[in-house]
């Protein structure tokens, strides 16, 4: 019996291929720098799942650019969420900080996609109670609007234009064995 | 996910793993500067406790505080109890209350289960009488499987009267879930009757368990639950029976020794054994509270009727 294939069709396409969406790495590394100047004091925090190796991806640019050890954790936000009654609890994911915390830092928050910007809320929530850093920017692979708060990424890979129903798949080799960014709609 | 935590054999391996999972990452807040999460605004937890109690409310207390929840902490002596109300009028007095859960320590086996067909929220069994103490399962796999890296394939002795005791059965039930292989070890009158049904196995000599076991759990005699004598007299209790440096120095080089609380020493462990670097006692109360912290969070956290 032969498969119908309208599976396929529905899987959207591709907005960044591997070799893209590595050059878009670099940019957002040489941006750090420049606007940190040399990424003096920093630290990258990603947010789980995906903000993390983008995290260590960004401190490994950095080191390979300037030769400098920028510190790159993890900070979940699992617990600050604001949706988890409406959607249940999900498991808590891992925080690693610098061994010397992060006050004084200017701390760099890194995610996959910028959508409504509660998950940055929670990130800046979770932060206060973590330390008092020097400054906090925010840093995104893709920003695809629809914002429900009044948050912005100081530095953005790509932005692209979405409707509601569709969504945006980032996938990196270290979590999904691949790297790419795809445009999918959702049934 | 469970509705309630009322037994440890209500959790399969999967939920088990996830539980300690979550309680490692709280245990990180442990470390923190401001040691409060706000993932249980708004959310109400009443400790209700018909027996004595430090260790378990205090720390269920402090593992709600934690997560930012209202605490009515209720203590059986000093209210409306006294005055003869029942199980089922205080819980629904509870609930009228506005109870999101209700944390239970209650004398009778099985009071728990009854308290959960009466509320609409969560219960968490705190210790029902002789039955189960389900957090106390947990926390104790939690020290195990930091202290010595898995529970696969370890073999737990738990020893002394294992009659009486609650933490006992759920650390049975909860261990064999888990993989580790428990023996049971106490005299034939501290062994339960059907205790053959039980997924462990049993021995009355405990010098012959220990060159093979990874873990010693010490039970305390509940001598308030004995209305009969079970052995002769205490001293010949603790010379069959209880943990002395001797003994220790039977058991292999990483094995661990714990204790549930409160210990009496002298009695089923001696004073230098309780306080020696294998002694994972003290460990055991601040791992309850990041233990107590992941099951509140994955019973209450989430989406509620």
């Amino acid at each position: 019996m032969a498969h119908p294939r309208a599976v396929d069709s529905a899987a959207g396409k591709t907005i960044l291929s591997g070799t893209e969406l590595a050059r878009v790495v670099d940019r957002i590394a040489h941006q750090i720098l420049e606007k940190t100047e040399g990424a003096r004091e920093c630290a990258l925090l990603g947010i789980p799942t995906r903000g993390v190796p983008l995290a260590r991806r960004l401190a490994a640019r950095i080191r390979a650019f300037e030769g400098i050890d920028v510190p790159a954790g993890a900070l979940d936000i699992t617990l600050y969420r604001d949706d988890l009654r409406l959607r249940g609890t999900r498991a808590v994911g891992p925080t690693n900080l610098p061994p010397d915390g992060i006050d004084g830092r200017q701390v760099i928050l890194v995610d996959d996609v910028l959508f409504s910007g509660r998950t940055v809320r929670a990130a800046l929530d979770a932060l206060k109670d973590l330390g008092r850093p020097r400054l906090v920017q925010l840093a995104v692979l893709v920003d695809r609007g629809h914002r429900e708060l009044p948050i912005r990424a100081d530095y953005v890979g790509k932005n692209i234009p979405t409707a509601l129903t569709e969504s945006v798949r980032v996938l990196l080799t270290e979590v999904d064995g691949a790297d790419e960014v795809r445009l999918e709609a959702t049934s | 996910m469970i509705t309630h935590l009322l037994s440890a054999a209500d959790l399969d391996a999967d939920t088990a793993t996830l539980v300690l999972d979550t309680a490692a990452e709280m245990a990180s807040l442990a470390g923190r500067e401001v040691k409060k999460l706000p993932t249980l605004r708004g959310r109400t937890v009443v400790n209700l406790f018909y027996e004595d109690s430090t260790r378990t409310r205090i720390s269920f207390e402090a593992a709600a505080k934690r997560l930012s929840a209202d605490v009515i902490t209720f203590s059986a002596k000093g209210s409306s109890v006294s005055k003869g109300e029942s199980l089922k009028d205080t819980a629904l007095t509870l609930q009228a209350m506005g109870a999101d859960a209700v944390v239970i320590r209650h004398s009778a086996s099985g009071a728990p289960h009854r308290l959960a067909n009466w509320i609409d929220g969560i219960v968490v069994n705190a210790g029902d009488g002789t039955h189960e103490h389900p957090t106390q399962a947990l926390l104790d796999a939690y020290t195990m499987r930091s202290r010595l890296g898995r529970l696969d394939g370890l073999s737990v002795a738990i020893v002394g009267d294992v009659l009486h005791s609650r933490v006992a059965r759920s650390n049975v039930l909860l261990l064999h879930t888990l993989g580790a292989r428990v023996t049971l070890v106490g005299p034939p009158t501290l062994l339960p009757v059907g205790v053959d049904s039980w997924p462990a196995k049993t021995s009355y000599d405990l010098d012959a368990v220990l060159p093979d076991a990874d873990v010693v759990m010490m039970l305390r005699v509940q001598r308030e639950r004995m209305d009969d004598a079970y052995f002769p007299s205490v001293r010949e209790y603790s010379r069959r029976y209880g943990l002395d440096t001797v003994r220790v120095r039977k058991l292999p080089e990483h094995a661990i020794v714990m204790h549930p609380g409160p210990m009496i020493r002298g009695m089923e462990i001696s004073p230098d054994v309780a306080d020696s670097p294998r002694s994972t006692i003290v460990e055991q109360v601040a791992n309850g509270v990041s233990v107590r912290m992941a099951v509140l969070y994955l019973l209450l956290g989430g989406a509620h009727k």
